[in-house]
């Protein structure tokens, strides 16, 4: 209980014990946490402006959408317009060709129908000439006659 | 029951509470209490030595389980003298609010120990008397307050020069009338007497107190069956409460260590 050298030496203890933790442990240690705290903040920090960024982008990535859409719809439009063009333009040039074609046979059926009706005269002549002649057997000699007989068979 | 055949109370309680003394000079006061000083140099090159390692290969990375104990511990005490002291806490003043807190807990908890089983194996060391618990030497936790008490003269002086020192102890609390001087002085020198005296006859108390309580509960486990129980249930009780007061004290001399210091460094 009596005050003696003890106090004089504890102090002596406590003051070495004061100069090490002052020196040698808060220092590093806080230092440690410092670092941790700038550490976190730092990762904070980024979180939030890439969280931002995400904001950012996707506020962009519909609007690039929107447009592309608009773009699209445009161009879809102006398709459906060229093809009923293109139907357009193949009905009028199938209408012209069917036309040629009708004209091309046409005339072909009336040749035909010349040349038939040709023949026949000739036949009809030829027939009508064998009927005179057998007729005429002996009057009509087919030397002599034979100019008459040409031009009956050109008037039949 | 560690001192042999003829034991009474008394001398139970006699040998529980003598120091063990070394002569370093002529006098009653060139005595050392060697138990003291070893067992609170002991304490402090462990606790200390402790901190170092962990603080040596500290990491600004995730921190291990030592590093994360002691950063708590570390924290905790900066962040109690962050909301008392406003000054550049890191110089000083938060590293030994640190070391009182570490210093003054460990040498609190070694009254943890089982005084009778502890008595023992001094004995088998051949240390007939010595106390464990350097918080219940006077001698120690005075010289605590008194290095805070000339801690906080150095800082006065330091902060505020040796003319303001002296002008604040006799131009406050009541005012720089000329009249009013030795008033303030008188008021001044009280609290400035008064603070170290509080500071450890506080803590030197409150566990020199817990020390004989279990002293005295050991002393009723030895009257026979019925006391062993109630001995037993009582020093287990006490125990546990004792670490509430073990803590509660380190932190209050903490506390008070760094109000003190605060105050120096802050004019009125």
């Amino acid at each position: 209980m009596n005050i003696n050298f003890t106090l004089f030496s504890q102090a002596a203890a406590f003051a070495v014990f004061i100069w090490f933790t002052v020196k040698f442990v808060w220092p590093p240690l806080m230092r440690a946490i410092e670092d941790r705290q700038k550490t976190i903040a730092d990762g904070l920090a980024a979180g939030e402006r890439g969280k931002h960024e995400l904001e950012l982008s996707s506020h962009r990535s519909a609007d690039v959408l929107k447009e592309a859409k608009q773009r699209a719809s445009v161009i879809i439009a102006q398709a459906e317009k060229r093809a009923s063009q293109i139907i357009e333009e193949a009905k009028g040039t199938a209408k012209d060709e069917g036309n040629r074609i009708l004209v091309g046979a046409k005339a072909e059926v009336e040749q035909e129908v010349f040349r038939a009706k040709e023949t026949l005269r000739q036949q009809v002549a030829d027939l009508a000439v064998a009927g005179a002649a057998k007729i005429l057997r002996r009057e009509v000699d087919a030397k002599t006659h034979a100019d008459l007989l040409t031009s009956i068979r050109a008037e039949l | 029951m560690a001192s042999g055949a003829e034991l009474t109370p008394t001398s139970y309680m006699t040998h529980h509470l003598t120091n063990m003394t070394s002569s370093v000079g002529e006098g009653a006061f060139w005595t050392l209490h060697v138990d003291t000083l070893v067992m609170s140099l002991l304490l402090g090159i462990l606790s200390f030595g402790f901190l170092w390692s962990v603080v040596r290969g500290a990491t600004s990375g995730v921190p291990g389980k030592r590093q994360a104990f002691v950063e708590l511990a570390v924290e905790f005490i900066d962040d109690q003298v962050k909301s008392t002291f406003h000054g550049d806490r890191h110089a000083f003043v938060a590293p030994a609010a640190l070391t009182v807190f570490v210093w003054v807990l460990m040498m609190n908890a070694m009254d943890l120990l089982p005084i009778d089983i502890m008595a023992l194996i001094y004995e088998l060391l051949g240390l007939h008397n010595w106390r464990s618990v350097p918080t219940t030497d006077i001698n120690a936790t005075f010289a605590l307050a008194l290095s805070v008490w000339l801690l906080m003269i150095f800082f006065n002086i330091k902060v505020k020069g040796f003319g303001g020192w002296i002008h604040e102890l006799v131009c406050t609390p009541f005012g720089k009338n000329p009249l009013l001087w030795p008033v303030n002085l008188l008021f001044n020198l009280v609290e400035y007497v008064s603070k170290p005296l509080s500071h450890s006859l506080r803590l030197y108390g409150n566990i020199y107190a817990g020390e004989i309580i279990f002293l005295l509960i050991g002393m009723w486990a030895a009257t026979g069956l019925a006391g062993t129980v109630f001995g037993t249930i009582l020093g287990a009780g006490w125990a546990i409460f004792h670490i509430l007061i073990i803590t509660l004290q380190a932190f209050i001399f903490m506390m008070l260590t760094v109000v003190y210091l605060s105050m120096a460094h802050e004019s009125h």
